[in-house]
C-alpha cells in the first residue's frame, strides 16, 4: 500500500497543499497501514491535529503539534470554536442586562465578568463611592467562594487528566458544596447573574450566612485531603515537576497573569495592588512560589483556596452586623431590578410597587415604563477595572455614548491571554507532557472565545 | 392610532433619515447652541450632559452623532410621538493641564516624560476622565512611542494587558480605534493608549515587537473590526472561520440573529427590532 | 392460540426486538461532546452527587467510534458545526443526539452571527433538553426519557425500513419556520 491510497478529503486541490506533505486522515482505516505507509516515507516530522473535539484539551481547544518521535518541536493552537459574540450581543442590550450576557463567557468564573462589568459601569456612572457596604461584602464573598469552585474544577479536570481520577470526583464534591451556597444565594447553580451595576439583584436570604458557615467548616474539613492525595505523590509529582516551565520574563512578555505568573514567585495580585470592592480591607496572602512549572501553579491554586476561606469568614463576621442594610445604590433608576419581591409565581414586583404605580402615581408608572423598557443612561466615555480572576487579570472595556446600551464592551480575559503561552510551555517537551502543560495554565474556553 | 398621524411621523422619520446621512460628519461646539433643546429632550438627557461637565479641567466633544427620536431603529413608524426629541453624543473631550491631582499626579509625569523623550510627538491629546488617563497617539507614531513606554524606567510600562478595538462610524477620517491598555508593574500605574484610524485606509503599526502580549488581541482586532496591524507576524483571523466574510464586531455589520416565532408572533433579531438609543 | 399455551408457567414471551431495546437502552455511551457551561454540568452529571455510575452510564467515550449517543452540551459555533458534523458522521449506528442546553436546542438568547440556531441545523436531534445550563437532574431525565425512544426501536429488516420511513417522513415535513401559530 502506498501513501497515496490515503486522500484527504478537504484538500482544496490547490498544488500549494500537496507541498505542505501527505495528509492522512484517519477515517476508520486500518492505524497499521497509516503507520506503514508513513515508515516507507522515512520522514519522522509528523504534524498532528489535536482537538478540537479531545477529551484532555479543556474544551474545544485545538492543538497542532508537529512531532518529531515523541517531542514536540512546534506547537499551534487554534481558537475560536466556541465564539459565541457575546460583546457583540451586549451592544443591544441594556446595562443591566449585560450581566445576563458577561456572566456567559467564563463560565466557570461567572462572577468575575460580572464583577468587572459592573465597577467598570460604576465607574462611569461615577457612583463608585455610593455602593452600600454591604453589596461589596457581598460581593466579595461570592467572588471568593467562585475562585473556589473555580480552582477546585481546575485542579479536578487536571487530575483527570493525568489519570488521578479520585482527585477528579472529590473535587467535583466540594464543589458542588459551593454550588449549593450559590444556588440558595443567587437562584442558579452557574451563570448567576447576581452583580449588578449599583449592587447586587437581591439581598442574602434569611439562612445564607449559617450555610456559608457550613461550607466554610466543610471546605475546612475537606481541602487539606487535595494535599494529602497529590503534593507528596511520587506520580503526580513526576507528571508536574518541571512540566510547562515559565519563567518572569515569558510572563511579562505574553502578557500571563494570575497562577502561573505568581508561580515564577512575583506577588502581582490585583486584589492587593489595585484594590476594588474593599479587598485593602480584608487580612490574606497573596501566595508566590518558586519553581515556575505545573507543580508550582498546582501548589499556589491549593494554598489560595485556603486564603480565599479567610476571606470568606471576615466576609461573614462583617455580614452578620449589616443585616437589613440596603444592597443598592440609592438611587431608583439604578436600583429598578432590586425593587422585586418573590411572589407565588416566583420573582417579580412586589405588591407595594405595583400598587404604587397603578393606584397611587401617575409619574412613578411613566418612569417604572421607562426604566423597564428603556433603563437607565451611563454618561458616555470608558472605563476598565480589571479584577483578578482565578485565572488573572480580568478587565471589561466598556465604552459608552451616553446611551441605554453599552456602545462596545470588550473583555480582556485571562484565559485568552494566558492560551498565547501553549507554544512556549509545549514545544521541546514530550506530547504526554502538553496537555499537562496546557491544564497548568488553566484555560477555560468559554473566556477564551466569548 | 389613526393613519394620519402615523403618516407625519414617518414623514418626518423620513425626512431625519436624509439629514443623518447628510450630516454625518463631526459637530463642532461644545455646547449646545439651543437651549430649547435641552429641555425638549427626553427624560434623561440632561443628566447626562451635567455629568460630563467635568470640574474645570475638561470640555466635552461631541463626534459626530446627533440621535433624534426615541426608538433606535431609523425608518419604522415611531408612533411614540417622540420624534422631536434630540440627543448630542457627547464624548469626554481634551483635558487639560494639570491632568492628575493627589494620587494621580504621576499623569502629568508621564506624559511630560513621554513628550521630553519624543519632541516628535508635539503635545499629545490626553483624556483624563474618571480617573483614568487615555492618550491619543498618531498611528506614525506609535512604535516608537510604544517602545520608549516599556524601556524608560520612569515609564517603565512593561504589561500590555490588551488590544481592543472600537468603531465610531460617526468620527468621520478616525472611524477605527485600537485601544491598548498598558501596566507598569513597577510603578503600579496603568494608562491607555489610544489609536485611530480611517476606516479607507485601516493600517496601524502593530506593537507586537515591542509587546509580544498584543499577538492575539492584534489579531482577534483584526478579525473583529479589520483594522490591519503592518508588522504582525501572522495577521490572520483567530475567532471566526478562516473564510467568514466581513468583521462581525464593526457597527456597520448586522448582529446577524434570526426571526424568532413565540405564540404565534414573530420577533425580529434585537438590532432589527424597535428600540430606545 | 399459540406458542405460549404449551410453554410452563413463569416464561414470559416476548419480540427479540423488545430484548435487543431493553439491553440497547441501558447500555448508552455517551461521546463526550462537551462545548460550554452545559458541558460542566455534563461532568458534574457523571460526579459524585448524581453518580450516572449508578445506571450504569458513566463512560464516556472520547472516541465517536465507540459511542452512540451525542450530547451536545453548549453552544454551537459556525466554526465548530461542520466539527460536530464530522463527529457525528463518524460515530457508528445507530446513534442518537441530545441537544443539551438551551443554545445547543435553539440558539437561545445567543441570536447572533456566530451561533448556530439549534444544533437540528446540523444534526438530526432526539432528545431537546431545555435550561441554562439544564441542572444534572435534567439531563438524567432527558437521557431516561431518550432511553424509552431507543427500547422501542426496531432491528434488521425493520430498522432499515423504519429509517427509510423517517427518512421521507423528514423529507416531507414542514420545516419549523414555515409553521405558524404552534405554541397558541
Amino acid at each position: 500500500m502506498t501513501s497515496t491510497d490515503f486522500t484527504d478529503p478537504y484538500a482544496t486541490g490547490d498544488p500549494m497543499d500537496a507541498q505542505e506533505g501527505t495528509v492522512y486522515t484517519a477515517g476508520g482505516a486500518d492505524w497499521d497501514a497509516i503507520a506503514d505507509a508513513q515508515a516507507e516515507r522515512g520522514d519522522e516530522r509528523i504534524v498532528v491535529n489535536m482537538g478540537p473535539q479531545h477529551p484532555s484539551t479543556h474544551g474545544v481547544l485545538r492543538l497542532v503539534l508537529e512531532i518529531d518521535g515523541e517531542s514536540v518541536t512546534e506547537a499551534r493552537c487554534g481558537i475560536g470554536y466556541l465564539h459565541t459574540g457575546i460583546e457583540k450581543n451586549m451592544e443591544f442590550r441594556t446595562w443591566t442586562q449585560g450581566v445576563t450576557f458577561c456572566t456567559r463567557m467564563d463560565y466557570l468564573t461567572p462572577l468575575y465578568q460580572e464583577a468587572s462589568y459592573c465597577l467598570g459601569v460604576e465607574r462611569l456612572l461615577d457612583i463608585e463611592d455610593d455602593i452600600p457596604e454591604k453589596a461589596k461584602v457581598i460581593r466579595v464573598m461570592m467572588m471568593e467562594l467562585n475562585r473556589i469552585s473555580s480552582h477546585l474544577v481546575c485542579i479536578a479536570t487536571g487530575g483527570m487528566e493525568i489519570g488521578a481520577l479520585t482527585v477528579m470526583t472529590i473535587g467535583f464534591r466540594e464543589r458542588e458544596k459551593v454550588l449549593d451556597a450559590f444556588e440558595l444565594i443567587t437562584g442558579l447553580r452557574m451563570n448567576h447573574a447576581y452583580f449588578r451595576p449599583g449592587g447586587l439583584a437581591q439581598d442574602l436570604p434569611d439562612n445564607a450566612l449559617d450555610h456559608v458557615k457550613d461550607l466554610v467548616a466543610w471546605l475546612k474539613k475537606h481541602l487539606p485531603e487535595y494535599a494529602a492525595f497529590c503534593n507528596e505523590n511520587p506520580i503526580f509529582k513526576r507528571r508536574l515537576c518541571d512540566v510547562g516551565y515559565m519563567d518572569l520574563s515569558t510572563c511579562l512578555a505574553l502578557g500571563i497573569t494570575g497562577p502561573p505568573l505568581r508561580a515564577t514567585g512575583l506577588d502581582w495580585d490585583l486584589r492587593k495592588k489595585e484594590p476594588y470592592s474593599g479587598y485593602e480591607t480584608y487580612d490574606f496572602d497573596v501566595l508566590t512560589h518558586s519553581d515556575a512549572d505545573a507543580y508550582g501553579r498546582f501548589i499556589i491554586r491549593l494554598e489560595e483556596m485556603h486564603e480565599s476561606l479567610k476571606i470568606v469568614e471576615q466576609c461573614i463576621e462583617r455580614l452578620e452586623k449589616m443585616n437589613g442594610d440596603p444592597i443598592m445604590v440609592d438611587d431608583p433608576k439604578i436600583a429598578w431590578p432590586a425593587q422585586l419581591a418573590l411572589g407565588p409565581d416566583g420573582m417579580g414586583n412586589s405588591h407595594d410597587h405595583l400598587r404604587h404605580i397603578m393606584g397611587e402615581s401617575m409619574e412613578a408608572l411613566i418612569h417604572h415604563f421607562k426604566l423597564v423598557t428603556e433603563g437607565f443612561r451611563v454618561p458616555a466615555g470608558q472605563a476598565y477595572v480589571p479584577v483578578e480572576s482565578p485565572r488573572g487579570e480580568l478587565g471589561a472595556h466598556i465604552v459608552s455614548d451616553g446611551g441605554t446600551k453599552p456602545f462596545r464592551v470588550h473583555f480582556r480575559d485571562p484565559s485568552f491571554c494566558n492560551l498565547q503561552a501553549m507554544p512556549a510551555v509545549a514545544e521541546g517537551g514530550m506530547v504526554a507532557d502538553v496537555v499537562v502543560a496546557v491544564a497548568s495554565l488553566d484555560p477555560v474556553m468559554g473566556g477564551v472565545d466569548r | 392610532m389613526s393613519d394620519d398621524t402615523n403618516d407625519k411621523d414617518r414623514n418626518e422619520a423620513k425626512a431625519e433619515q436624509v439629514k443623518d446621512k447628510v450630516t454625518d460628519k463631526p459637530v463642532e461646539g461644545k455646547v449646545d447652541p439651543d437651549p430649547k433643546r435641552g429641555e425638549r429632550g427626553d427624560l434623561d438627557s440632561d443628566d447626562t450632559s451635567g455629568e460630563l461637565a467635568t470640574p474645570g479641567q475638561q470640555s466635552t466633544v461631541t463626534v459626530g452623532e446627533v440621535r433624534k427620536g426615541l426608538f433606535g431603529v431609523r425608518g419604522t413608524g415611531d408612533t411614540s410621538g417622540y420624534g422631536g426629541l434630540t440627543r448630542r453624543v457627547e464624548w469626554p473631550g481634551e483635558s487639560h493641564r494639570p491632568y492628575g491631582e493627589g494620587d494621580l499626579a504621576w499623569f502629568d509625569d508621564v506624559v511630560d516624560r513621554l513628550v521630553e523623550l519624543r519632541p516628535e510627538l508635539g503635545e499629545p491629546v490626553v483624556v483624563v476622565h474618571r480617573g483614568e488617563l487615555t492618550l491619543h497617539i498618531p498611528r506614525e507614531q506609535l512604535s516608537p512611542v510604544a517602545k520608549l513606554l516599556r524601556d524608560d524606567p520612569q515609564l517603565r510600562f512593561e504589561f500590555c494587558s490588551g488590544v481592543s478595538g472600537v468603531h465610531y462610524p460617526s468620527d468621520t477620517g478616525r472611524e477605527l480605534h485600537a485601544v491598548i491598555h498598558l501596566v507598569s508593574m513597577t510603578h503600579n500605574r496603568r494608562i491607555r493608549v489610544e489609536v485611530a484610524c480611517p476606516d479607507s485606509d485601516p493600517h496601524i503599526p502593530s506593537i507586537v515587537p515591542t509587546y509580544p502580549a498584543a499577538d492575539w488581541h492584534e489579531r482577534e482586532t483584526w478579525d473583529m473590526f479589520g483594522i490591519v496591524f503592518d508588522g504582525h507576524p501572522g495577521l490572520t483571523r483567530i475567532l471566526m472561520p478562516d473564510d467568514w466574510p466581513g468583521h462581525p464586531q464593526r457597527k456597520d455589520y448586522p448582529l446577524g440573529g434570526v426571526d424568532v416565532e413565540y405564540k404565534g408572533a414573530t420577533i425580529p433579531p434585537p438590532d432589527q427590532r424597535r428600540s430606545y438609543n | 392460540m399459540g406458542a405460549e399455551d404449551k410453554i410452563p408457567s413463569g416464561v414470559m414471551l416476548t419480540t427479540v426486538e423488545g430484548i435487543f431495546g431493553y439491553m440497547r437502552q441501558a447500555s448508552f455511551w455517551p461521546a463526550t461532546f462537551g462545548l460550554a457551561c452545559c458541558a460542566i454540568e455534563m461532568m458534574t452529571f457523571g460526579a459524585p452527587r448524581w453518580d450516572s455510575g449508578r445506571w450504569g452510564q458513566e463512560v464516556f467515550r472520547a472516541s465517536p467510534r465507540q459511542a452512540d449517543l451525542m450530547i451536545v452540551a453548549g453552544r454551537v459555533s459556525q466554526k465548530m458545526a461542520p466539527v460536530l458534523r464530522q463527529i457525528y458522521d463518524q460515530m457508528p449506528n445507530p446513534k442518537w443526539v441530545l441537544a443539551m442546553g438551551v443554545c445547543a436546542s435553539s440558539g437561545g438568547m445567543f441570536n447572533n452571527y456566530a451561533i448556530v440556531q439549534g444544533v437540528d441545523h446540523v444534526v438530526p436531534v432526539d432528545m431537546y433538553l431545555p435550561g441554562c445550563p439544564p441542572r444534572p437532574e435534567m439531563l438524567i431525565d432527558a437521557i431516561f426519557k431518550l432511553r424509552q425512544q431507543v427500547g422501542g426501536r426496531p432491528i434488521g429488516a425493520n430498522e432499515i425500513a423504519f429509517n427509510e420511513q423517517r427518512e421521507r417522513d423528514a423529507l416531507a415535513s414542514v420545516p419549523t419556520h414555515e409553521m405558524k401559530g404552534l405554541l397558541r
